[in-house]
């Protein structure tokens, strides 16, 4: 069975004015689309085809990875943003993140800069830790934490295509202003 | 003397249609820039400030650990675009004369067989990098591709021409279409550059 490209789950100008519908329309209907489609194209006829997306991702590497792990990354970063996101974490989330930063606003701050500081395309993350805390990474192209088994809670895509219509060259102005998308109950769905 | 961002050889929108002037405009005095004010910082209190960015790219073990990351990804920026402006031209295109046509035609088996491996070298470019049409120590050409801002100076090539596939580099004109920017790539090469290039890394 083939890979299919997953609904959005919200209108492609839901996230407007920090994500337009023309940034959707080629992220989500033509970079997301063509990783799905590459990605059959890789598969079919292969064993790989009747293996899940994730067991792709743990046990590829090369263009196969690339596609798979990007399928998987954009689907997951479509729901860590909501138009009815923003604001703050709650509960042990929220005490996961003050006692690994301080602060909810030193978290942002340090996820910021680590995303700014993303040379190239990649990916930031806030992943949970082993012994139940979480902690900030940074992932280059395609790569993601599931490939290292760890267990992402959120993401923030910095490929340039995420934000160049918009916001051009200003990767901060972007970063700044999707945490106003942010869908933390998603985000502590992951955490628990 | 720290680096600073070179001139353009050629209005922003001097290669039109193919690559239009806001790509240029923000692609030189911003992303450029960039490069260039992060290499400075980098570079402070080094002792390096005064070597010129090639060498200092093709000798990264004069860098100091600490801030070679930075004088990778900063100074490979600044050296691969300083470049990469001058390997175009607005009376660019065409093919290729001279001494690197020859090498071209002996090494690379024709211009279409280096197009080809150029093109598929820039399409296989995962995630952001170049393109290049490199002399290798031995003095022969070859057609590679680098992630981010490596240059092939790190690893003792010589670009004699190449190819930003950065998504900055095409996005607010192809989107996500990187192939038709490479197709269109071609009609602005400045082969007289390339040629020159071709004869400093070969003499």
């Amino acid at each position: 069975m083939a890979f299919e490209l997953p609904a959005l789950p919200y209108e492609k100008n839901a996230l407007e004015p920090h994500i337009s519908a023309e940034t959707l329309d080629y992220h989500y209907g033509k970079h997301h689309q063509a990783y799905v489609t590459k990605l059959n194209e890789l598969v079919d006829g292969t064993p790989n085809a009747d293996k899940s997306l994730e067991e792709i991702i743990k046990s590829s590497s090369g263009g196969l990875f690339n596609q798979a792990a990007q399928v998987w990354n954009h689907t997951f970063y479509w729901h860590c943003l909501s138009p009815n996101g923003g604001g703050e974490p709650s509960g042990a989330l929220a005490d996961a993140i003050n006692a690994k930063f301080g602060s909810f606003d030193k978290f942002k701050e340090t996820f910021n800069a680590q995303a700014v500081g993303n040379f190239g395309s990649g990916w930031t993350w806030l992943i949970k830790t082993d012994d139940g805390g979480v902690d900030i990474v940074n992932t280059s192209n395609a790569d993601t934490p599931i490939a290292h088994g760890q267990t992402p809670l959120l993401t923030i895509d910095v490929w340039e295509h995420a934000y160049y219509i918009d916001y051009r060259n200003a990767r901060p102005k972007y970063l700044e202003n999707v945490w106003n998308l942010i869908n933390w109950d998603f985000v502590a769905q992951n955490f628990s | 003397m720290p680096h600073t961002l070179p001139e353009l050889p050629y209005g922003y929108d001097a290669l039109e249609p193919h690559i239009d002037a806001l790509t240029m405009e923000i692609h030189h005095s911003r992303h450029h820039q960039t490069y260039v004010n992060n290499l400075n910082a980098a570079l402070e209190g080094t002792g390096l400030e005064e070597v010129p960015v090639d060498e200092l790219i093709a000798n990264l073990d004069r860098v100091p650990e600490a801030k070679r990351q930075a004088i990778i990804n900063n100074g490979g920026g600044h050296s691969n675009h300083s470049k990469f402006w001058q390997m175009m031209s607005p009376t660019g295109g065409g093919k290729p004369q001279g001494k690197v046509a020859d090498a071209i035609d002996s090494e690379l088996g024709g211009f279409e067989a280096f197009q080809e491996a150029f093109t598929k070298a820039a399409l296989g470019r995962f995630g952001s990098g170049w393109a290049w049409l490199s002399v290798t120590p031995e003095k022969k050409l070859v057609v590679e591709n680098t992630l981010n801002q490596d240059s092939p100076l790190m690893h003792g090539n010589t670009p004699v021409l190449g190819l930003d596939v950065w998504e900055h580099a095409y996005y607010l004109k192809y989107q996500n279409k990187r192939p038709d920017y490479v197709q269109a790539f071609y009609n602005v090469i400045n082969w007289d550059d390339v040629e020159r290039r071709y004869q400093d890394a070969v003499s």
